[in-house]
């Protein structure tokens, strides 16, 4: 079967058969799996659509988390925009509204797609639907995304971590900005070489991103770091885009990026004991809700 | 790792906010619910470790009792499960007890007490990215994760019981992945766990109770 365990492999891969990540990654899985590519398009076409769904619905439905820490940001977003006063421009924008979407979603039991975990579900969607409406980009050519998106979260389980506990919030977000940032290359006629490099790019600019969530809800900080992963991604794809080549290819990236993590003391890895979680004004929100 | 899917990437589509703490919750409430008849009339939750701590910021308990209904992890009625219990008369408590230290974090008992007066009880734990797995059944360590169809049976500890089993599974042409026998105390009830590659048929429960032994045979799939 067609497999890779490294992006230097997976770029041999799409040198040797003259194509795409998204190509590569769709014949694995169909080898993989035992199923056709329509089966498995179909289905990236379900996850897609429930992307599309929670982004709608956290603008016309806006929900209070269950934690109380969040809820409305995605509409704000969409109110400052459409009153004309957005100073981000149009895609960067809507990546952001959409990001925080999906979060708000997650955090108020709405139906998600993780991506590649649910505290990081709002970038990919954020970055290719807002991708989407600027450029009138295809359904088809979004699910492609998604498995471009998929290869490069594929090769960070497999040789690294997507887990906060493990790794902190870079390789929670960090690595779904980097997934988002590849798929964006790709749809915007990058080559597969570009992709990665733009995934390496995103880890390098969010290292040691710490995982401190206030009162250990998947609410705060991490529905703003949604937003910051997706803007990252945007700026990583358009550097890779314009030619700009990075040092540090994604494999060693990705290595980097892990042993960073271990390296990150057990308070700064998902368990509320440091960082935003212990701010005295966040705390003292969260006694506020609990009692 | 080298066999990850792209849908184990870009996935699970799940209802939020944590696939540990919401959609694992669901999960094992889901596979506890398969091992009693129904209808369920009475189910308590017991909570341990971070389950205990932060259940409610993570709809833990709307997420269980959700399971319990049979909804899956996707489905959109877990964020209703209360009123949904309530409506159908399905009694539920939540009992969050912290002072169990030596246990997983995220584990929970699971009491249920269908409309005979029968009762089981299940401990599961939620070991990460959605995944579960049942550690106890009515107290006996066992251990089984759902990802296979299993076939559960409840024996008394005798010889010939086993071999009662894997008969019947191969008249019906069932391929055994994993098998496991699980027991207290010699000559008590144990529990035999079948995990098998294909889906079982539902006539493997009739003939497996054909046998002085055998007490209970559940399919979990």
């Amino acid at each position: 079967m067609i497999n890779f365990r490294t992006a230097e492999e997976l770029l041999e891969l799409c040198s040797e058969h003259s194509t795409t990540i998204s190509d590569i990654m769709k014949r694995r899985e169909c080898d993989l799996t035992e199923k056709t590519e329509e089966e498995i398009t179909a289905r990236m076409m379900k996850s897609l659509q429930i992307m599309k769904d929670s982004v709608r619905d956290a603008i016309d439905v806006p929900q209070k988390s269950m934690g109380g820490l969040i809820g409305g940001e995605s509409k704000k977003l969409h109110d400052h925009y459409h009153a004309g006063k957005s100073i981000a421009g149009d895609l960067v924008s809507h990546a952001i509204a959409y990001s925080m979407g999906v979060l708000e979603v997650n955090a108020s039991m709405g139906l998600i797609v993780a991506a590649p975990t649910a505290g990081s579900s709002g970038v990919i969607p954020g970055v290719i639907l807002a991708l989407q409406k600027e450029y009138d980009l295809k359904d088809e050519e979004l699910v492609d995304a998604l498995f471009n998106a998929s290869a490069i979260g594929y090769l960070a389980m497999n040789n690294a971590t997507v887990a906060g506990a493990v790794g902190g919030c870079q390789a929670e977000i960090g690595v779904a900005a980097a997934m988002a940032a590849s798929a964006a290359v790709e749809l915007m006629g990058g080559t597969p070489k570009q992709c990665t490099e733009a995934a390496s790019t995103v880890l390098m600019n969010m290292l040691g991103l710490v995982c401190d969530p206030v009162g250990g809800l998947v609410e705060y900080p991490c529905q703003n770091r949604n937003a910051s992963g997706a803007a990252n991604a945007i700026i990583a794809a358009e550097m890779s885009l314009a030619g700009i080549s990075q040092l540090i290819p994604l494999d060693e990236m990705m290595d980097i990026m892990y042993t960073v993590g271990r390296k990150l003391p057990p308070e700064l890895r998902e368990t509320a004991l440091g960082g935003c979680a212990t701010a005295p004004s966040a705390c003292a929100r969260c006694k506020i809700l609990h009692n | 790792m080298a066999n990850i899917s792209a849908f184990e990437v870009l996935g699970p589509n799940m209802i939020g906010p944590s696939s540990s703490h919401t959609a694992g919750a669901c999960s094992v409430a889901f596979l506890a619910q398969k091992m009693i008849k129904h209808p369920i009339t009475e189910v308590k939750f017991t909570l341990y470790g971070s389950f205990a701590h932060t259940y409610a910021g993570h709809g833990t308990d709307r997420a269980l009792l959700g399971g319990i209904q049979g909804f899956d992890t996707d489905d959109k009625r877990i964020r209703d499960s209360f009123k949904i219990a309530d409506e159908n008369g399905l009694k539920y408590t939540f009992v969050p007890d912290d002072t169990v230290e030596d246990i997983y974090p995220n584990t929970v008992d699971i009491e249920m007490k269908n409309a005979e007066g029968k009762t089981v009880t299940v401990r599961g734990e939620s070991i990460g990215g959605g995944k579960v797995k049942i550690v106890k059944i009515n107290g006996v360590d066992v251990e089984f994760t759902g990802e296979y169809s299993a076939l559960i049976v409840t024996q008394q500890d005798v010889r010939g019981v086993v071999a009662h089993i894997t008969a019947v599974l191969s008249h019906l042409g069932v391929n055994i992945a994993f098998m496991r026998l699980f027991r207290e105390d010699k000559g008590q009830i144990a529990y035999t766990i079948v995990e098998t590659d294909g889906r079982l048929p539902a006539s493997v429960v009739e003939f497996i109770l054909d046998n002085p032994n055998v007490k209970d045979a559940m399919i979990v799939q």
